[in-house]
């Protein structure tokens, strides 16, 4: 414990610089996750025949081995820090385009219905009625990719694009514990603390007619 | 006027839910339409604000063919109300039912007061239901606000479609006679999907039969029960309902005052409270008069048209509708 504490204070620095790197990867990565798989996300359920292919896709690249797919991306875009957003990013985008795809087709076809009766624009309808009914699974979509980034660019610094991950792996290096701890504590903590901030805001985006 | 000129649908499956249909639907009045699951009745009401395209045929709204008019314009100017309600559940009551206003455009105060109008004509009081959601409300009061929601925009014809058969029994007696009320004050075209007859007959000022994609008859609820065209028609009113007319038709309009207005202010031909219901309508049919005035002991107690003379006629031995 003494000695953890001692690798905190010490190498205070080098840690939160590496948190910052780690942050970044992820937070860019979700970011630009959302910008891609929102409005695919979107296309899909308008042109459906397409949206199990395109899902499926993706999922395919869950199922690859995160070290394996920074170890296949090295050769093609070399080292650094776009080659392991590129990773992320891949990763980022199932959940998000699966719940986003989920959430709209979930909504009660009768609510759609009215709307088209009614005179509502296709974006209208998109906008104020499909969107806001999805929001809370579409945040949810977000959430899982959020957690799921920040554990995976832990392997970020295989490809030398820095993170928490360099502090682990020079802990392990050296046989030195407490620096290995001193690494994957923050990551945990990161990842819950994201987790619990992104269910509150998910609990928010809940329209209020729709809780009980 | 609402006018389909041989109309057919085929759906891309090859399904013909409608085949060669030519039909008036006349302005002011509440025509039912009616017939068994799957006959084309949803489909012919969707041709009407274009949410469905005839395959072959044309409907014109006053003579003017809707096939050129933009669709998303002529359904803000007509109303719709389907079968499962289909409120947003994501929005209070008021912005349900300023919807139409909104995408017309209206100003907020014109808005409000329209929400504030409209609620209060279907009896829910606007300071607590306005900014409510539709999940705190009960089935039947959800669907009063799907009722106002299509009027809100002031639209000359409103379309229903089977608005009140998710509903209990009791709600869908109680919201048949507000919209019964209600279509003497706002005199709307409405076009009223169901596959209850006894809703038909109840609330319809003509009623069109159809089965399998065509029309099998069009007519009063007094001519379609005095005068099924065939045996299909006969089945669907039921033979027992034409039966227990004769029956009933032999009891006196007193046991039913309670079923009459009470208050008429046109002309009407006086009639004695102890006449059979069968002697009624053979007097109403000979007179000039549309309403009879029910005298007991010289006094008038309750007046009756040829509809509340029908209600009495189909009500049933407790007393209550069938
Ligand atoms: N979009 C569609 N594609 C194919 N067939 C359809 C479609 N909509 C309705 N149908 C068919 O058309 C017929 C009439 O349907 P509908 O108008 O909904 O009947 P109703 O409202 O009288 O129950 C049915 O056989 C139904 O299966
Ligand atoms: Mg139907």
């Amino acid at each position: 414990m003494r000695n953890f504490l001692d690798t905190l204070v010490n190498r205070q620095d080098m840690i939160i610089s590496a948190l910052l790197e780690h942050m970044y990867l992820s937070f860019v990565a979700v970011a630009i996750g959302i910008a891609i798989a929102l409005p695919l996300g979107i296309v899909i359920t308008r042109y459906r025949r397409y949206a199990e292919p395109i899902i499926g896709v993706t999922a395919i690249f869950q199922t690859i081995p995160s070290l394996a797919l920074f170890g296949f991306l090295v050769p093609i875009l070399g080292i650094g820090s776009p080659t392991a957003l590129i990773a992320l990013i891949i990763y980022a985008l199932l959940p998000i385009l699966r719940n986003t795809y989920a959430g709209i087709v979930g909504v009660d076809g009768s609510t759609i219905e009215a709307g088209r009766g009614m005179g509502m624009t296709r974006t209208q309808i998109l906008r104020q009625i499909e969107l806001p009914l999805a929001l809370p699974f579409i945040m949810a979509g977000i959430r899982t990719a959020t957690v799921l980034t920040v554990g995976i660019a832990t392997l970020a610094t295989f490809v030398g694009a820095g993170g928490l991950g360099d502090i682990i792996y020079r802990g392990l290096q050296s046989y030195n514990n407490s620096l290995v701890l001193a690494g994957a504590l923050p990551v945990a903590l990161l990842a819950i603390g994201f987790d619990q901030i992104l269910k509150w805001i998910e609990k928010r985006a809940t329209p209020k007619g729709l809780k009980t | 006027m609402i006018r389909f000129e041989n109309v057919t649908k085929r759906f891309p499956d090859g399904t013909e839910a409608l085949k060669d249909i030519s039909l008036v639907l006349p302005t002011h009045e509440l025509t039912a339409i009616i017939g068994p699951s799957g006959c084309g009745k949803t489909t012919l009401m969707k041709m009407i604000n274009k949410l469905e395209k005839p395959t072959a045929g044309s409907i014109y709204i006053d003579d003017n063919p809707i096939n050129g008019m933009d669709e998303v314009q002529l359904r803000r100017s007509i109303g719709y109300v389907i079968q499962r309600i289909g409120l947003f559940p994501h929005m209070t009551i008021s912005d349900n039912v300023a919807l139409v206003p909104k995408l017309l455009e209206w100003p907020k105060s014109k808005k409000e007061e329209r929400v504030r109008e409209l609620l209060e004509l279907v009896g829910l009081d606007p300071e607590i239901y306005m900014d409510r959601y539709p999940l705190e409300l009960s089935g039947g009061q959800q669907q009063r606000v799907g009722v106002v929601r299509a009027l809100a925009g002031d639209p000359n014809i409103v379309l229903m479609d089977e608005p009140f058969s998710a509903l209990d029994p009791i709600s869908r007696e109680q919201l048949q006679d507000e919209l019964r009320n209600l279509q003497q004050t706002i005199n709307k075209t409405i076009v009223f999907v169901t596959h209850d007859m006894d809703e038909a007959l109840k609330i319809a000022d003509s009623i069109i039969v159809m089965r399998d994609g065509q029309v099998e008859q069009v007519g009063t609820p007094q001519q379609l029960i005095d005068e099924p065209a065939n045996e299909f028609v006969r089945n669907f009113i039921g033979v027992e309902r034409i039966n227990q007319k004769r029956t009933f038709g032999e009891k006196r309009l007193i046991e039913f005052l309670d079923l009459f207005v009470t208050d008429w202010a046109g002309d009407a031909e006086k009639i004695s409270a102890d006449a059979t219901i069968e002697n009624a309508f053979l007097q109403l049919d000979n007179s000039d008069q549309n309403y009879l005035a029910i005298s007991k002991g010289g006094q008038v107690v309750a007046y009756a048209n040829a509809r509340d003379l029908l209600k009495a006629a189909l009500v049933k031995e407790t007393g209550v509708l069938a």
